[in-house]
């Protein structure tokens, strides 16, 4: 029996029980935008980036599943527009300042914005006061530029079975915390999937930053688009 | 037919490294077809010290102190399209990392504590434009139409930018020359 489909943006996609809208889609080669949604983690939905259409109503791809025939769309202004404001906010609320990033060139939330043509922050910065985190001897962590996607937090508890990070407070008070009162006194180590699942610049491994030359970074080569699974 | 008037483009660098006017520069002969094209009012091009009535503004920079307000100002009210150039103009860029730390403990470093200096004194002469608490990225201050990001831009960015206007079409910048570094 051929598999059911669906259409997004007008292309059929063949999806099979159980998977997610953007999964189907990653699976037929087509991006849909999004942050904390990674193929090898379970999606919990909280950056609202991968919000599609599906028969009319909005949903975030990354948890909704497809039914057959539904009618999904993805690359329109109206959900590009909002994707872009989302960014932007990103943005503002952290500080993220590109040119002395060691993720430049390779960071989703950049090359994400690079995708959907965000030429200005727009909003007012906010301008957060957020102190780096160096104790770990191989490791450190710039709080600065984290966009609350939870990835490490799920490594480091569901693969890496340590909790070290975790989520605290609420709303623009939401931050990043690890298990101890810095890096180096946690059981971090560099071996940890927790290590490796940062889609921006955050947990970076130290004295490797900016080995690859500009020009020949991931997304100087290729779109982020064109990279269906975003990674 | 009649040779169409040019278009007048004023340029200033505001907290900026003047980076970007390098990189205005680096169009290199494309600035020959440029200047068909256009005239530069106040720049540091020309050396003209203020901006008269402009079609096109570009700001290198954020705001940083008091005086780069007032040209922001003077800008805005004379150039009816506004381009910010720049991560520095988009986002505060580097001197906005100053923004975590309060302006005396900044001017007590730089002027008084750092180690191996001697003597040394906060200027307080009024000439000197007064620093603002935080370096802010110009879109904050007033309305700007258009954003060249980079660190700096790339002379082919800045050009699609320049020819997209001067051809009436709205600017855009795809994957390759749009850039934050
Ligand atoms: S994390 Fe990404 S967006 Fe943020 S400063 Fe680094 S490269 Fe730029
Ligand atoms: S540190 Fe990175 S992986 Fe962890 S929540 Fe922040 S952005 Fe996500
Ligand atoms: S990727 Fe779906 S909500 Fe973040």
């Amino acid at each position: 029996m051929n598999n059911p489909t669906f259409t997004l943006d007008g292309k059929t996609i063949p999806f099979t029980e159980g998977q997610t809208i953007i999964q189907a889609a990653i699976a037929a080669s087509v991006y849909i935008p999004h942050l904390c949604f990674n193929p090898e983690f379970k999606a919990h939905g909280s950056c609202k980036l991968c919000t599609v259409k599906a028969n009319g109503r909005k949903t975030a791809s990354c948890t909704a599943q497809p039914q057959p025939d539904m009618i999904v769309e993805s690359n329109i202004q109206e959900l590009n527009d909002e994707r872009r404001a989302l960014l932007q906010m990103l943005f503002v609320e952290g500080n993220h300042f590109c040119p002395s990033c060691e993720m430049s060139g390779q960071c989703q939330l950049q090359a994400t914005a690079y995708e959907l043509n965000m030429m200005s922050p727009h909003f007012d910065h906010f301008f957060p006061d957020r102190p780096l985190d160096a104790s770990h001897p191989e490791y450190l962590l710039d709080f600065n530029r984290c966009i609350l996607c939870s990835l490490c937090v799920q490594a480091s508890r569901d693969v890496d079975g340590k909790n070290v990070f975790a989520l605290a407070g609420r709303g623009i008070n939401s931050h990043l915390i690890v298990n101890a009162s810095q890096l180096a006194e946690t059981g971090f180590s560099g071996d940890d999937k927790a290590a490796h699942v940062c889609p921006v610049g955050v947990i970076l491994k130290k004295r490797v930053g900016f080995v690859v030359p500009v020009g020949q970074r991931k997304y100087d080569l290729l779109p982020i688009s064109a990279l269906a699974k975003g990674d | 037919m009649p040779v169409p008037a040019k278009l007048r483009v004023a340029t200033t660098s505001l907290a900026g490294c003047f980076g970007c006017h390098m990189s205005i520069l680096d169009i290199d002969e494309r600035l020959l077809a440029l200047l068909e094209l256009i005239e530069f009012d106040r720049s540091p091009l020309t050396d003209i010290k203020h901006c008269g009535p402009c079609d096109i503004g570009i700001i290198e920079g954020g705001v940083c102190n008091a005086e780069n307000v007032h040209v922001l100002r003077e800008f805005r009210a004379n150039c009816k399209t506004l381009i910010a150039i720049g991560a520095c103009a988009i986002n505060g860029g580097l001197p906005a990392q100053r923004n975590h730390l309060s302006v005396s403990t900044i001017l007590n470093e730089v002027y008084q504590t750092q180690h191996g200096l001697v003597g040394g004194f906060i200027p307080n002469d009024p000439e000197l434009p007064l620093l603002l608490d935080k370096v802010h990225p110009i879109h904050e201050v007033v309305k700007i139409d258009y954003f060249i990001p980079g660190c700096p831009p790339s002379a082919d960015a800045i050009w699609k930018v320049l020819t997209d206007l001067l051809a009436g079409k709205t600017p855009e910048l795809g994957h390759g020359l749009i850039s934050y570094d």
